[in-house]
């Protein structure tokens, strides 16, 4: 039994318990790979770390690391920012009022547990493939977590907060800007966390359509076809690291901006 | 001012057709200044008439009358109190102050200016900066009040302002309103469910009845201010009001 409370005593043992499991995968990933000594199933670390740490390198023609994990973010910020621009005036739309709500919510309960990459070959059959398209499946999928937690979070608007500022003065116009946006803002911004989280995902696959010739998603495809496992594996990498910045970046933004949420007792 | 409330009916619609009566022909005429405590058990529909009042709901018959208009929605003439202080969590304290006259585009000096003396006013100088939720559920109310204070309504609506606080607290802000109210000579309709508030705040008590709620009758306190609630004159009042809404006209419609 440990009987350590301390502070420091519990960081300690916090942070050992954090890294053991990416040890122990690391160990057993090198374990296996030299077991079974086969580079086209599991490479050696070393191997997948040599494209890591050369992120600048280009990559059997298809460019380097960095300028297709640049253009995979350009595409997902596309996408996202189609999917928040429409999300968020209809989400407030619904959760105002009763008449917009009966009129969207059929078909939005329709389409929303299709998963966004059903919608590929529509895509590509409606606009061809391109950039186009990839904003559309990437737009799928960001579009309903944005959606739904715009809806929740105006619905989560205290009735006293409104009828206090209709009291106090304020226009329809002013109820919304100044009371519903700011009241509604941190479960807002929690939906479009998520949102990119999934457009993120979404566009590694998109660009895995056939015809597509540059992004991170394409890079892994193409290096398939070569062989190239570690290139796959250092792809793959690459896509959960992104994920974790802009992550952490949403959560840093939630944590300064939006802090009254959790204070508020 | 005047403000009339005049054969003041309200129904709300149950399960589709059936309608309960919640308020039923409520009078009561209110003088410039005076300090009205509306008293009456859970549920009579005390909140709703003073909803009805700041224009946040309709009455099914009657109407309540500002200086002769007739009150159809929220009206700059009124400012409201909710039980639940209602501040915006987002908003630093004089910010919320501020919060009515940002809606009627005053610019930012003075705001500032006007949020510092309300500031004052409610006894929280050096708190300007704070959010609400760093505020105590007192600290909170006294900002609530000096928010719809300060776009200078003429007559303030206080629907259970103090219950959620501690009994200590609760004291203390009766006080402190009392010499606001004193101060800005505002007319006060302060909605309550404490005998002992409403007699030590009150220059008329205007009792309801439980659901539908009606006046049963309407309690003139002239002790003069401050009330001590240890006395004799006070635990009179108290009694006679406590008395009467255990007697019959007062418990049955």
């Amino acid at each position: 039994m440990n009987h350590d409370f301390s502070l420091v005593g519990m960081l300690q043992r916090k942070s050992f318990l954090k890294f053991l499991l990416p040890a122990a995968i690391i160990v057993g990933w090198e374990i296996i790979a030299i077991v079974l000594d086969n580079p086209f199933i599991l490479p050696r670390l070393e191997s997948v770390l040599s494209v890591l740490i050369n992120p600048t390198v280009d990559i059997l023609g298809n460019g380097n690391l960095i300028d297709n994990a640049i253009i995979s973010l350009e595409r997902v910020v596309a996408g996202f920012i189609v999917a928040t621009v429409l999300a968020i005036p209809l989400g407030i739309g619904m959760g105002r009022s009763d008449t917009v709500h009966e009129v969207f919510d059929s078909v939005m309960q329709l389409l929303r547990p299709i998963p966004p990459l059903a919608w590929v070959p529509l895509a590509l059959a409606w606009f061809k493939i391109g950039l186009v398209s990839m904003v559309f499946i990437i737009g799928m999928g960001a579009f309903f977590p944005i959606l739904l937690n715009t809806l929740d979070g105006v619905r989560g608007v205290k009735k006293t907060w409104v009828e206090a500022a209709a009291i106090l003065g304020a226009r329809e116009r002013q109820i919304l800007t100044h009371v519903i946006l700011p009241g509604a803002a941190p479960t807002i911004w929690t939906g479009m966390r998520v949102g990119f989280g999934i457009a993120w995902m979404c566009v590694v696959a998109a660009e895995m359509m056939p015809g597509t010739n540059s992004g991170i998603g394409y890079l892994i495809m193409s290096s398939y076809n070569w062989g190239q496992v570690p290139v796959i594996i250092a792809g793959i990498i690459v896509i959960g690291l992104i994920g974790i910045v802009v992550d952490y970046l949403f959560k840093l933004v939630e944590r300064s901006s939006f802090k009254w949420r959790e204070l508020e007792r | 001012m005047t403000l009339i409330i005049d054969h003041l009916s309200k129904q709300f619609a149950k399960n589709g057709q059936d309608t309960i009566d919640s308020l039923v022909d409520i009078n009561v005429e209110i003088r410039d200044g005076e300090f009205i405590c509306i008293l009456g058990p859970s549920g009579c529909g005390k909140t709703t008439l003073l909803r009805i009042i700041a224009g946040l709901e309709s009455p099914t018959t009657g109407k309540v009358l500002i200086d002769g208009t007739a009150i159809d929605r929220p009206n700059p003439k009124m400012g409201m109190i909710f039980q639940d202080y209602s501040l915006y969590p987002w908003r630093t304290v004089n910010e919320n102050i501020a919060f009515g006259l940002e809606l009627r585009g005053v610019g930012k000096d003075q705001r500032d200016e006007v949020a510092q003396n309300f500031l004052e006013l409610a006894g929280l100088s050096g708190f300007g900066n704070s959010y609400p939720y760093e505020l105590s559920g007192g600290m909170r109310q006294r900002v609530a009040v000096v928010r719809a204070l300060a776009v200078d309504p003429t007559v303030l609506l206080m629907d259970e302002p103090f219950g959620a606080l501690d009994a200590q607290t609760r004291n203390r802000l009766q006080h402190d309103l009392l010499e606001i109210w004193d101060k800005t000579k505002k007319t006060i309709l302060f909605v309550t469910h404490s005998v002992d508030e409403a007699v030590f705040l009150a220059d008329r008590i205007v009792v309801l009845t439980p659901r539908p709620g009606h006046v049963c009758e309407t309690i003139v306190v002239d002790h003069p201010r401050p009330r001590d609630r240890t006395s004799v004159e006070f635990a009179k009042v108290r009694r006679y009001v406590l008395d009467l809404i255990n007697q019959p006209q007062c418990t049955l419609q």
